[in-house]
């Protein structure tokens, strides 16, 4: 296999809803081509992480490389390029694109196009790739292939009418799907000889290996023992290994060579020296321009992590570097908290990659984590003429020098059946949504057009969204830029004691409203103590709303037996136990999940 | 004789005519037959168990359950005489009965009279006929008169009567209607407990805090009845009964000892207090919970494999007989000390710590005992550190403070 003709080659990727079935017919090609036994199919091959596959999500972009046999006789090798499923990858998914010739676009049959779709596919589009549908779940009795069709020529333009019915999880008409990749995706060019222009679109930490970087060959051939250079962070090294992806290992070779996908080892201790889009190319006989879409890729959303147990601060530190070996997109530095002690600030691309290295975090490190009230990156401007981008809302600068703030906004798109319309204009209104526009994708179905400020939909915003549409909602969103707006900061007090990890940044019409739900859910979430607690919600100084937790009445076991003894101890152990999972702050005791659970206000 | 060390023995007979609604004892109706088996296997266990105990004189004898006067007389003549011949039982020995009003007559009374039983147990619970009637009891007032008569007939001059405090629908009123009315009839003894909301109970289902019913076995008509009772009164009463209850049984000459039992000066249920105060008992039958030889272990809770085993075989001795077998530490056991005689109103005795553990309450505890006594919960009176009044409202914060580690 070290040289392949080019012409046999099909680089593609798969892009679909969730839940629409890509991971499956993912495996259904893997299996079909033979590349691994049944025995050694796991019901999911490509989705590694637990976390992914309980998500029903691929969080982590992978790839496979198989080969095809043709029922001419003719040999196709494929390179499937696994691209993350959610909006706070864009740019990943947007890099992964950038390896393939093609796309197979997967549509759930019943369920037809969602937001999310439409986006990866003009992203697919805008990549000029060849982007062919498949229909899916046909064994659904609900399924309506026919309106599909329909759908997917009308909204997305794209010809539908001969797309491959399947059933991936059953395996229905999967060898259409395989001949549709010979013959409606393009064989790659690029010439060997030039110079070297590879495209990073993924990385991996390997302890034994360390970073493997996962290329497309634009152009020219990269072998063991040349020195490259990545051109937009200027790293040079030597390449150790190449070598292509069987499912779940990775298999070296003598070459790669424009046209393949493959990855390069080279001894790299940080990821960070390998940025995902960026451009390998020979040292020595570097290739004129670097590929185009390169990007620096910044957190979105920050918030501190704190360890429950004071004494794994270190273990935290240890796990946050692990992790970001493998995820250059996490952010993390030191900060103090008066109510949590030492932990760290962390940036995410979003909500969703906060949610999954938080889960890894407690789950694969087991640590118990506190976690702060997440906060977008505001520019302040002050008045003597300097910008702050302030990721933490207890370093705002006192209000008399500030001159003004921006906040970062988002184009949003939502689409949503048409009975559902009304209540979420509603939500988008009460978020400071402006309406853009509405269209029709058919009859049923509308395509709503919002911008939103992004800390306005970083809480809980998708929950609400879903709850409100009994789950018919789909949504997707892109960075806009920064306005300015009128923001100020929510401070929390505690039986009078500030609580720096409560603070966070609000727009100011919904100031009052937010602390007062605020003092409500803190006052369900704060225990009973000897005295009575206040709670209070202020801008500046200034109480705006204020609960009050009574003071213990009782607490006490009337009835106690001699064998009851060990249950009785059970009982006060437990309350013993209740209370190491408190934060101190002054003389009250807050429970470590009354700091998470005040971030999901929408009661509805 | 005098060397002996002191031993309590607790007896659980675990029928009942039925289960109350409240009640999370083990305990359930019984037939005939298995009443039979159990006791022939209780006289046997009572045989082997006491082979150990050579080196104990039995201080106090406790017969509950369930309803152990379901049981007739006769049962309870043998179960004595099995007692008697297997143990050394001091001459001055509390022996204390629990029974029900509406199972006893007054021969049987008698009986237990002469087979040595010198206490009697009676579970009243309200005066009220409603709400004995929202607890699931099989009795009225009127049948408890009859029945506290008979107990004073037979020649029962130490009785106790148990009351429960803030039942569903009760009033300041009707609490202060029961324990007037309960006072007239001056028993020895009164514990008055607050409900307790159990896990596993019908009233789990109607007022605890959670979603899932329980997998209970009511019919259709008992669900719809339990769902249409009262609300349980707030916690505000429910202060307000149990303040009410030392200041009335105060009055009437009760003295509070323990945070839920009065009684007339030297009418203490001794058996209890060994309980929090770390005297050694031994609990035979099912289910019945073991301190001994600074060791904790109870009986299998399972009717079938308590009746079937056999226990002269050491294998079936240990596995129904030594059940969550644990020796305490040293910390434990000041931990206990501390919990266990917090109860009673006098309090731990600090020159009984340092007797015990050989070193001093505040060497081990200072800066807690100091910390309670600042939040005025706990104080130190004439060698006693003790619950204040808000001490005993709060006593399981208290108490919790005293686990080390």
């Amino acid at each position: 296999m070290a040289t392949v003709d080019q012409s046999k080659i099909r680089n593609f990727c798969i892009i679909a809803h969730i839940d629409h079935g890509k991971s499956t017919l993912a495996d259904r090609i893997i299996e079909k081509t033979g590349l691994l036994t049944s025995r050694e199919m796991q019901a999911q091959v490509l989705d590694n992480m637990d976390l992914e596959r309980e998500r029903g999500i691929t969080i982590k972009a992978q790839t496979v490389r198989t080969v095809y046999k043709a029922p001419n006789g003719e040999e196709y090798v494929f390179n499937m390029i696994d691209t993350p499923g959610h909006v706070d990858f864009n740019y990943e998914v947007s890099r992964s694109l950038a390896a393939c010739d093609g796309a197979i676009l997967v549509v759930d049959s019943s369920q037809g196009i969602e937001a999310q779709t439409l986006a990866n596919v003009y992203l697919a589009l805008d990549h000029d790739l060849d982007v062919f549908p498949v229909l899916n779940k046909i064994d659904l009795p609900s399924a309506d292939p026919e309106r599909v069709v329909n759908e997917i020529e009308d909204v997305i333009g794209i010809e539908a009418h001969d797309a491959p019915r399947i059933s991936a999880k059953t395996g229905i008409n999967i060898e259409a799907v395989l001949d549709a990749i010979v013959e409606k995706i393009p064989a790659p060019d690029g010439n060997p000889q030039a110079p070297l222009q590879a495209l990073i679109f993924d990385s991996l930490y390997d302890s034994y290996k360390g970073v493997i970087v996962f290329c497309r060959i634009k152009e020219g051939t990269v072998k063991k023992g040349m020195k490259i250079r990545m051109m937009a962070t200027g790293a040079v090294e030597e390449v150790v290994e190449v070598g292509y992806f069987g499912a779940g290992q990775f298999i070296p070779c003598d070459s790669l060579s424009a046209g393949m996908v493959g990855y390069i080892t080279a001894s790299i201790k940080n990821v960070k020296d390998t940025a995902v889009g960026d451009t390998i190319t020979d040292a020595a006989n570097p290739c004129k321009t670097a590929l185009p879409g390169y990007k620096k890729v910044t957190p979105m959303v920050y918030c501190g992590l704190y360890p429950s147990d004071g004494a794994r601060y270190n273990d935290l530190r240890e796990a946050l570097e692990k992790l970001q070996l493998n995820d250059a997109s996490l952010f993390f530095e030191p900060e103090t908290s008066l109510a949590l002690g030492f932990g760290y600030r962390c940036g995410f691309l979003g909500l969703l990659h906060l949610e999954v290295i938080e889960e890894r975090l407690e789950r694969e490190y087991n640590l118990d984590l506190v976690t702060t009230a997440p906060s977008v990156v505001y520019h302040v401007y002050k008045k003597d003429g300097t910008k702050i981008k302030l990721t933490n809302p207890s370093n705002l600068p006192d209000p008399s020098e500030i001159e003004y703030m921006e906040e970062p906004i988002v184009s949003a798109e939502i689409m949503v059946t048409t009975e559902f319309v009304g209540s979420i204009m509603a939500l988008c209104q009460e978020r400071r949504g402006v309406y853009l526009g509405m269209e029709y994708m058919e009859e049923t179905r509308a395509l709503l057009k919002y911008e939103l400020p992004l800390n306005e939909i970083i809480y809980d915003f998708f929950d609400a969204l879903k709850s409100r549409s009994r789950g018919y909602a789909s949504f997707d969103y892109e960075m806009k830029g920064y306005e300015r707006s009128e923001l100020v900061k929510l401070d929390i007090l505690v039986n009078k004691e500030e609580v720096d990890a409560l603070s966070f940044i609000v727009h100011a019409e919904s100031a009052y409203d937010r602390g007062r739900r605020m003092c409500e859910k803190l006052k369900n979430e704060i225990p009973r103590h000897l005295f009575e607690v206040p709670i209070q919600a202020a801008i500046g100084g200034k109480i705006i709303a204020r609960e009050t937790v009574k003071a213990m009445r009782k607490d006490v076991l009337a009835k106690c037996y001699g064998g009851d003894i060990s249950r009785k101890k059970k009982l006060l152990e437990k309350q013993k136990e209740g209370k190491k999972r408190m934060r101190q702050v002054g003389n009250v005791e807050i429970p470590q999940k009354a700091f998470m659970s005040v971030l999901k206000l929408d009661d509805e | 004789m005098m060397n002996k060390k002191k031993l309590e023995l607790y007896i659980h007979i675990p029928f009942c005519a039925k289960k109350c609604a409240y009640c999370d004892f083990l305990s359930f109706p019984g037939n005939v037959q298995m009443q039979r088996e159990y006791m022939e296997q209780l006289g046997e266990e009572i045989r082997l168990q006491a082979a150990s105990c050579s080196e104990y004189q039995v201080v106090s004898i406790f017969i509950g359950g369930g309803t152990p006067s379901i049981l007739s007389a006769s049962d309870i003549l043998e179960l004595m005489e099995t007692l008697k011949g297997s143990f050394t039982i001091s001459p001055e020995a509390e022996i204390t009965m629990e029974a029900n009003p509406g199972t006893v007559k007054l021969d049987s009374l008698k009986d237990y009279r002469a087979a040595g039983i010198n206490r009697i147990s009676l579970g009243l619970q309200s005066a009220d006929d409603t709400e004995l009637g929202y607890l699931g009891r099989i009795h009225t007032f009127d049948e408890f008169l009859k029945t506290y008569q008979r107990v004073r007939m037979a020649g029962f001059s130490n009785v106790n009567v148990d009351l429960i405090s803030a039942i569903p629908g009760q009033t300041l009123d009707s609490w202060k209607n029961t324990l007037k009315k309960v006072t007239m009839l001056k028993p020895e003894h009164i514990s008055a407990y607050s409900l307790i909301v159990e896990e596993g109970t019908p009233y789990y289902d109607r007022y605890g805090a959670h979603v899932e019913l329980s997998d209970d076995c009511l019919t259709s008509e008992e669900r719809r009845r339990l769902m249409a009772l009262p609300e349980l009164p707030d916690e505000d009463t429910e202060r307000e009964m149990y303040y009410l209850t030392q200041t009335l049984l105060a009055e009437q000459g009760y003295e509070r000892y323990e945070i839920s039992n009065y009684s007339r000066p030297g009418f203490e249920c001794a058996h209890n207090i060994g309980y929090w105060t770390g005297t050694e008992y031994l609990g035979l039958g099912l289910g019945s919970s073991s301190y001994i030889d600074g060791c904790r272990f109870h009986n299998t809770p399972d009717f079938r494999e308590y009746t079937t085993a056999h226990l002269d075989q050491e294998e079936d001795f240990q596995k129904c007989l030594r059940q969550e077998f644990e020796t305490l530490t040293r910390e434990e056991r000041m931990e206990e000390y501390m919990f266990l005689g917090l109860r009673l109103m006098r309090g731990v005795s600090a020159l009984g710590f340092i007797t015990r553990f050989g070193q001093s309450i505040r060497s081990v505890y200072g800066s807690i005992l100091d910390q309670l006594a600042a939040d005025g919960l706990l104080e130190y009176v004439s060698g006693y550190y003790r619950l204040t009044e808000r001490g005993i409202d709060l006593s399981n914060y208290v108490m919790s403070k005293f686990l080390l580690n």
